[in-house]
């Protein structure tokens, strides 16, 4: 993603209500680029997952604040970074404990959250969280990626 | 962007919900509102039918996780039948699908 690259500028209210708004928008730029339907399909749900995790832990105590997201569409793919200026975390914590539900775990111990940024990471071919003011996540989907399989070790946190 | 519940009642303690639309951190509450309280029928059945379902994500999950967690306190049935490819998809990758297969077969019901 290193070439002159056509950018997509949004905001939106971090309120659950835009988050399809997001979504819609980045599937039309994916669908415009040429992606597979498996492909955009994929985008679509990284791009919600980031936006809900943005309203749901971003601006919790902090009232109610905005969502940026930039589209980079370059001849190799696409780059979206989701950025919001709220509650930070400590991402290299989070990373460390990405999993799948424990399908023979009992089944009161099996969480209803936290599969977010699992998600995010199995469906985007590179995944970078950076945490310095508020959080930015940047995922990229190659056009010519071959989609889930790489889950291991592909997110990576900047300080 | 909406989603449309319908409830069935088949008779006999034995409901059919089903979901069209987008299911994600707007609409997954009212999914919930809907669904749960059907888990809480002590020897009932549910089934959760995504054929019109058009998008999810993992809020959709965690709301299907919860209803299985309660239908298991209730020993109440609770099955997901028409996941499109892409759904079923979504299953496969958090685990979800492997974790619902055990819990119906634990408890020796037929998923028709």
């Amino acid at each position: 993603m290193t070439e002159a690259n056509d950018v997509i500028r949004l905001l939106i209210p971090a309120k659950p209500e835009f988050v399809s708004v997001a979504r819609l928008a980045c599937s039309g730029a994916a669908s415009r680029m040429g992606y597979t339907f498996d492909a955009i399909e994929d985008i679509k749900v990284a791009v919600s997952e980031a936006c809900t995790n943005a309203v749901s832990h971003g601006y919790g105590k902090k009232g109610t604040g905005n969502i940026q997201i930039d589209l980079e569409c370059g001849s190799s793919g696409m780059a979206i970074t989701i950025l919001h200026n709220g509650e930070s975390f400590d991402a290299g914590h989070v990373l460390k404990n990405l999993k799948p539900i424990d399908a023979s775990a009992e089944l009161d111990k099996v969480s209803e959250g936290g599969l977010g940024l699992f998600l995010i990471n199995a469906l985007m071919d590179q995944v970078t969280i950076s945490t310095e003011c508020g959080v930015a996540v940047r995922m990229i989907k190659f056009l010519n990626g071959d989609g889930v399989g790489r889950i291991a070790n592909k997110v990576s946190t900047t300080e | 962007m909406n989603i449309s519940i319908k409830r069935k009642d088949q008779g006999d303690h034995r409901f059919l919900v089903a979901v069209s639309g987008e299911i994600d951190v707007f609409t997954a509450p009212e999914l919930q509102k809907g669904l749960l309280p059907l888990t809480e029928i002590r020897g009932g059945t549910l089934i959760l039918d995504l054929n019109e379902t058009r998008y999810m994500d993992s809020t959709a999950l965690g709301v299907i996780v919860a209803a299985l967690k309660s239908a298991s306190r209730h020993q109440c049935s609770f099955s997901v039948t028409g996941m499109t490819p892409r759904i079923q998809r979504l299953f496969e990758i958090t685990g979800l699908m492997e974790l619902l297969k055990r819990v119906q077969t634990s408890r020796g019901v037929a998923n028709d």
